[in-house]
């Protein structure tokens, strides 16, 4: 059996006619023209723009997706080509066979596409094209932008206070913002007089702000609105929203008085108490009976209490002797609140530094500080009975019952010996108009803080300073083993927290 | 001789006008351009009469005729009917039709001697086809479709049909009609041949669109260059003379 070729089956064969515009023989089509004069006559890119407009914003890098988003796109990126074909109006008309970018001078605000299309012409003949549309990059300010030049971005502010001298609390504030990263959604960080004022674009990431400083530090907030613009017909209303946040205007180390009425409260503590430590309560300790409190920001405000003695006040005193007093010696009473266990009551004879040697008279005090005082050793104290203090609480006490002297904490020799030595750092907010100035004696002073209180420290990330490690071998050279050091344990995981950070800003 | 002419700025002039050997029927338009431009190359030899059939100006389509007769459809008013009998020479006879089919100029394609019509073209039509017209009838189709009349033109001289009528069809369908035919297009390809263009033996009126290479296939297949009628005078002398002699 023998094939039959297609030929033989297509049977019929067709009449050649002339083309209509040359004359040329060709097989009848449904122009029945030739398909030279067919491309010469028809243009099937004819209602497809060959030039278009771009709009391109400065500030971001982005290209407008009209109607109104903005779309970062690299130049030939296959997003940018997208963009680019969406703005041609005609091209449903015909069909897109193949679209890339002609090389264009990345300056020269002008981009070009090749594009190939197919269309059906006269009723059947399917014709392919290839043309050029040239786009010119105009520049147009986005939304976003606009309203950052416009100083104009915010929608919701929070401010945060703290009315007090000693800003500790700000400090210890800025590393559990860094380790909880709750400053990711800020347009800015505005420093101001007694605080701090966090922007943000809308309200939601300002409550969220909020609600993290309820949960870092005792604090109350207030909130507001300011009403910007509104529309009566589509019931759209533009508000400016505040949140104005206090913290308590308490810090370590500070010597505060509480009110008769709390100190019964808090189980009989004496009223003359050190804030030990500020975390989301504040936690106090009575140098005298070495018994501890902590008050949160509920009770704080209902019987509100003011520092007495801040650490600006601190005088070096030189310890002469010291007894310590053991458990059974103790006073006690029925109700009580709990007691430290971490510290050693003692009686301790000390002399102001500036008067050592010029005067005999020891002063006696009693301090918490037991297990960590030894003769010899100088301690930092408030000289309660030279201060002129002016405090409501503070005036209702028996006189005689108030302590010539308070001791706060121990004094680790040379300080500037050890700052220098100091082979770790924390982080800051990137902004430098923080103005949390980390030159000043109260910033390394909240070093000194972290150092000497590994429970302060546990809530704060510390990096290793590799710029000191060196030096930090010879850290023995300042010969007194009891100064509190960040073991390097500590930084070690901390290194590899770093090493995360950097690699997520690779 | 091919000319371009157009109908109030509408290509089709088969639509509007039926060309013979023996008359021509122009549409009434609203200007007498179209008019003037068949009188001014015809009016020597044919007349050239102003018709319409049915209160239609789509004459071309309605009727068909040669030099012999012309067919009208029953839609025909007496008025038109009169006019038009009125106006034609005596030897051509005019007759209505009663045929379904009534665009005649459609479904019959003829010249003086041969006609090819529509399959579905009723019998007693046929039988008048070939009384009046004085022709041979042949019922067929052009490149498939059964509108013989609007895809091919005849003359006596040749045939244009249907571009996508195939070798064989044109072979089969000129050796029916005794004249050479040739598959062509008017009007800037257009395949709606007869639509596009009115012909008979020295004459042709083409859409204004046709193109030179159309004009120079419908001039080659008709014979318009030699087949004027001084020709009968030219070429025609010798052997006239000789057969008088």
């Amino acid at each position: 059996m023998e094939y039959i070729t297609g030929q033989e089956i297509d049977g019929e064969e067709k009449a050649k006619i002339l083309c209509c515009q040359c004359g040329t023989s060709i097989e009848p089509n449904p122009a029945n023209m030739c398909v030279a004069c067919l491309r010469s006559h028809i243009d099937i890119t004819e209602g497809i723009p060959k030039q278009a407009t771009l709009h391109f914003c400065k500030g971001c890098e982005r290209y407008l997706q009209p109607p109104s988003e903005w779309v970062p796109c690299a130049l030939e990126s296959r997003e940018l080509l997208s963009l680019c074909l969406k703005k041609l109006k005609g091209l449903h008309r015909v069909k897109l066979i193949d679209a890339g970018f002609v090389w264009t001078e990345p300056h020269s605000k002008r981009i070009k596409v090749k594009l190939t299309v197919h269309a059906e012409v006269l009723g059947g003949a399917i014709l392919q094209q290839v043309f050029v549309v040239e786009y010119t990059v105009n520049h147009q300010m986005c939304d976003d932008c606009h309203r950052s030049e416009a100083q104009d971005y915010w929608r919701a502010l929070v401010q945060v206070r703290q009315k007090a001298e000693n800003k500790k609390t700000f400090y210890y504030l800025e590393q559990m913002i860094l380790k909880h990263k709750a400053h990711e959604h800020t347009l800015g960080i505005k420093p101001i007089h007694e605080g701090l004022d966090f922007f943000y674009p809308t309200e939601a990431y300002a409550r969220k702000m909020v609600d993290f400083l309820v949960s870092v530090l005792p604090c109350r907030f207030q909130h507001s609105k300011k009403l910007i613009s509104h529309d009566i017909h589509s019931n759209v209303y533009n508000y400016k929203f505040t949140y104005s946040v206090e913290i308590v205007p308490v810090s370590k180390d500070s010597v505060i008085c509480l009110p008769h009425k709390l100190t019964h409260q808090l189980g009989g503590i004496s009223p003359l108490c050190i804030v030990h430590r500020v975390t989301n309560c504040v936690h106090l300790i009575d140098p005298t009976t070495a018994q501890i409190a902590e008050v949160n920001s509920t009770i704080f405000w209902r019987y509100p209490f003011n520092s007495i003695c801040n650490p600006k006040q601190l005088t070096e005193y030189i310890v002469m002797d010291i007894e310590l007093i053991l458990n059974k010696n103790r006073k006690t009473f029925p109700g009580q609140g709990a007691v430290s266990n971490k510290h050693i009551l003692a009686d301790v004879w000390v002399v102001k530094a500036s008067e050592l040697g010029l005067s005999e008279n020891t002063i006696h005090s009693r301090t918490h500080l037991g297990h960590i005082l030894k003769p010899g050793d100088s301690a930092l104290g408030y000289a309660l009975g030279d201060s002129n203090i002016n405090d409501p609480n503070f005036e209702k006490l028996d006189a005689t019952k108030v302590p010539d002297v308070i001791l706060v904490k121990k004094h680790y020799g040379d300080k500037g010996a050890r700052r220098r030595f100091r082979n770790w750092k924390l982080k800051h907010l990137a902004e430098e108009k923080t103005n949390l100035n980390t030159a000043t004696n109260e910033y390394l002073e909240f070093l000194d803080d972290l150092e000497e209180d590994p429970a302060y420290r546990q809530n704060v990330n510390i990096f290793h300073d590799k710029s000191k490690f060196q030096t930090a071998v010879d850290v023995d050279d300042l010969g007194d083993e009891t100064i509190p050091h960040i073991t390097l344990d500590e930084m070690l995981d901390d290194l590899n927290l770093e090493d995360i950070d950097m690699q997520e800003t690779e | 001789m091919a000319v371009r002419v157009q109908f109030e700025n509408n290509n089709e002039v088969g639509v509007f006008s039926k060309l013979t050997n023996s008359y021509c029927l122009v549409a009434i338009g609203g200007s007498e351009n179209f008019y003037s431009v068949f009188e001014a190359e015809l009016a020597d030899t044919v007349p050239v009469i102003h018709a319409s059939v049915a209160g239609c100006r789509i004459i071309g389509r309605m009727c068909v005729g040669n030099k012999n007769g012309l067919l009208v459809p029953n839609s025909t008013t007496d008025t038109e009917l009169q006019h038009l009998r009125n106006s034609l020479p005596d030897t051509v006879c005019v007759q209505r039709v009663e045929e379904r089919l009534s665009a005649l100029g459609n479904v019959v394609a003829c010249n003086d001697y041969v006609a090819l019509v529509h399959p579905d073209l009723d019998r007693e039509t046929e039988e008048i086809l070939a009384d009046v017209l004085k022709v041979e009838v042949f019922r067929q189709t052009v490149a498939s479709n059964v509108l013989v009349g609007s895809y091919c033109i005849l003359s006596n001289q040749g045939g244009l049909v249907h571009p996508h009528t195939s070798v064989q069809d044109q072979d089969e369908l000129s050796s029916l009609l005794q004249v050479p035919l040739v598959a062509g297009t008017v009007n800037r390809g257009s395949e709606v041949i007869a639509a596009g263009m009115v012909v008979n033996d020295w004459c042709s009126f083409c859409g204004m669109d046709t193109t030179s290479t159309e004009l120079s296939v419908i001039e080659s297949i008709f014979k318009l260059n030699e087949a004027q009628p001084s020709a009968i005078a030219t070429t025609m002398r010798a052997s006239l003379i000789e057969s008088m002699s």
